[in-house]
């Protein structure tokens, strides 16, 4: 074998080394891009500090489906759910998706159910009611995007 | 978390996972990166051969191909068992573990050359055996993904774990000499000549334990303790069974003369609970301890001798590894010198891939097998080697980060801390920063339960990032309308807790 093909195949392997080292951070790199965005929005808390990166999900908020669910106040803040097809049901009991520890739930509180691709909330008989911002929610009612479903001391809203 | 309303009854019915359009799951960039790595592991087989031989035979390609076989079939498991695992890390492992092949199979090509031996077969050999340990590690992967659908499960036989844990670990130490005993290290069951290291499978079933425990009692732990200078201690009898179960597991890796594990189980109990209470007071508190325990074996070892005079000399072969009364001594620095020279000698960028004289490294192809590929990949392609290798950690810590149950929270940050200490342990050891303790490079050294213990750690690993990036599957309680009332699913640490938000 000629001391030139060694030579190439030698630093050649190295090469091809490192591109599948940046090609994996490469593949990395987006979803890291992705949790820091969404996580950006849940560290801040609504009305503090969240007007730097309010550009994209104002612009987002018109036509754009419900991906994740996010805890904004009470104990669990900051918990994020990926919202697939199936319902989410809320409260105490240890089997629901999302099991919220807070004093004023029901241990089967509410639940959000998908409907063509519109998310709706529905009480399911809990003690101290649901409300979807200011209003008591009585019957199915559509969640838009970034508005607080209040259960107790908890808020929950629907992300992009 | 595939689906997390499984009944307690019958843990098979857990279906297939839907794909929910529109969810990325990234296996097609699995796919591709597992494709690049193999062509990495082909081409590293063309260039040993070419400077070895001399000539590239017509089979270079033949071990890459199997392994490419291998990888694809844990490949096509994730897809379906796991579409939404983290798409990087069986690429980077897969390249990891072909590499080490491929350097095992140049290992045999120069001895039989040396000794005017025709080329050995791809089956032949140290080469072939690591083939064969992993097909076997894969299979085994490929199992616990399918029968452990969703990483829960695994909580509600954790006491069983712990205890198995714990005997693996002992087995080797009841174990009379002639079986257990290895280069004066007791930690393996021979039969004939085949030898396994159940330490190294103790390690997963002692995190998962370790991590159950903390879940149920981290309330506990963190709430009803005692202050004292300045740092919470928890009750005693809150700790109590993890202590025992950790103490055992770290006085007969003593008695077994295997400091290595020894400190792999130590980080790992302190990492646990760290993250469990989120006070950073056990970190300090366990590298005190640690610090402590050392210098004071090492002063005994000096003064008293006796059973700490193994730990003495280590620590005199990692001081001065160049004198040359330690060099000369039996069981002296001859192993860490020759590693340290052969790292030298490849320099920036090696020798080439096979250009090398691993052979004047002791034990080569086991602990030092660093030390040989430095030789011959030079800093340029150990480095490489060393990204990816954190690169597979960092995604298992991210899984750790997502994941919304605390228990796979511990059992991912516990597993994916194992194997980065681990790597820190053997690396540090072979290039003198920290006394050299006997460990097996994770996916590279040859032998099996390293492999096959490190495999069902990845596999783990997979199954906790599924859970962390796939989508929430509905709770089992109301939805349904008409069906059965099923009854509650015992999740051991409700699953949306998060230990700090």
């Amino acid at each position: 074998m000629p001391e030139f093909v060694l030579t190439v195949a030698r630093f050649g392997f190295l090469i091809l080394l490192w591109i599948f080292v940046f090609t994996v951070v490469g593949v990395i790199r987006r979803d890291l891009f992705a949790g820091v965005r969404s996580k950006s929005i849940v560290a801040s808390p609504r009305g503090v500090g969240g007007a730097v990166p309010e550009g994209r999900p104002a612009k987002a908020k018109r036509g754009k489906a419900a991906r994740q669910l996010v805890v904004t106040a009470g104990n669990l803040a900051g918990t994020r759910i990926t919202l697939g097809e199936a319902p989410i049901t809320i409260g105490r009991a240890e089997d629901s998706t999302l099991v919220i520890t807070d004093d004023f739930a029901s241990a089967r509180h509410a639940r959000l159910v998908p409907r063509e691709g519109q998310w709706f909330v529905e009480d399911v008989g809990s003690t101290n009611g649901t409300y979807l911002d200011r209003g008591k929610v009585s019957g199915p009612t559509p969640v838009p995007l970034g508005v607080p479903i209040r259960i107790g001391r908890t808020s929950l809203e629907l992300r992009p | 978390m595939t689906a997390p309303a499984v009944p307690a009854s019958s843990p098979a019915s857990t279906g297939e996972m839907a794909r929910i359009p529109g969810m990325k799951t990234q296996r097609n960039a699995e796919l591709g990166l597992l494709a690049f790595a193999m062509v990495l592991v082909a081409a590293y087989g063309a260039t040993v051969e070419a400077s070895r031989i001399g000539e590239i035979t017509p089979t270079f390609w033949v071990p890459a191909a199997l392994l490419s076989i291998l990888f694809l079939g844990l490949h096509v498991v994730v897809r379906y068992t796991a579409p939404y695992a983290d798409p990087v890390i069986i690429p980077a492992v897969a390249l990891i573990n072909g590499l080490g092949v491929g350097f095992l199979r140049r290992l045999d090509i120069g001895d039989a050359l040396s000794e005017k031996l025709p080329v050995p077969g791809i089956f032949a050999g140290i080469g072939g055996r690591q083939l064969a340990w992993t097909l076997i590690s894969l299979i085994l992967a490929a199992v616990l993904l399918l029968v452990v659908r969703d990483h829960k499960i695994v909580s509600r036989y954790a006491y069983t774990l712990g205890l198995t844990g714990i005997v693996l670990v002992m087995i080797p130490a009841v174990l009379p000499a002639s079986i257990s005993e290895v280069n004066g290290a007791k930690l393996w069951i021979r039969l004939g000549s085949f030898s396994i290291q159940p330490g190294e499978f103790a390690k997963i079933a002692l995190v998962s334990f370790f991590a159950y425990y903390l879940v149920r009692k981290r309330e506990v732990l963190s709430l009803a303790s005692r202050r004292f200078l300045g740092i919470d201690f928890p009750r005693g009898r809150d700790l109590g069974p993890v202590v025992t179960v950790w103490l055992l597991s770290l006085l007969v890796l003593v008695f077994e003369r295997d400091l290595g594990t020894a400190l792999l189980y130590f980080g790992l109990f302190i990492v646990t609970l760290y993250v469990a209470t989120e006070r950073a007071s056990w970190l300090i508190i366990g590298l005190l301890l640690f610090f402590g325990g050392v210098y004071v074996a090492y002063l005994l070892g000096a003064s008293v001798g006796g059973p700490f005079a193994n730990f003495y000399d280590r620590a005199q072969v990692w001081l001065n590894p160049f004198d040359n009364e330690n060099y000369e001594r039996l069981g002296g620095s001859y192993q860490l010198v020759q590693g340290l020279l052969s790292l030298g000698t490849g320099g920036l960028f090696g020798s080439g891939p096979g250009a090398g004289s691993p052979r004047f490294v002791p034990e080569v192809q086991n602990d030092f097998i660093f030390a040989g590929m430095g030789e011959e990949i030079g800093l340029f392609g150990l480095s490489a080697l060393l990204v990816l290798y954190l690169l597979v950690v960092e995604r298992g810590l991210r899984s750790a980060l997502a994941v919304r149950d605390s228990f796979g929270k511990l059992v991912a940050g516990g597993l994916s801390f194992t194997l980065g200490l681990q790597i820190f342990v053997i690396l540090g050891g072979i290039t003198g920063l920290i006394p050299l303790t006997g460990q097996t490079t994770p996916f590279l050294s040859s032998g099996g339960s390293s492999l096959m213990a490190n495999w069902l750690l990845i596999a783990m690993l997979l199954r906790i990032s599924n859970a962390a990036r796939g989508p929430a599957a509905s709770g089992g309680g109301t939805d349904r309308s008409g069906g059965p009332k099923k009854a509650p699913t015992q999740l051991h640490g409700a699953m949306t807790e998060v230990i700090k938000p």
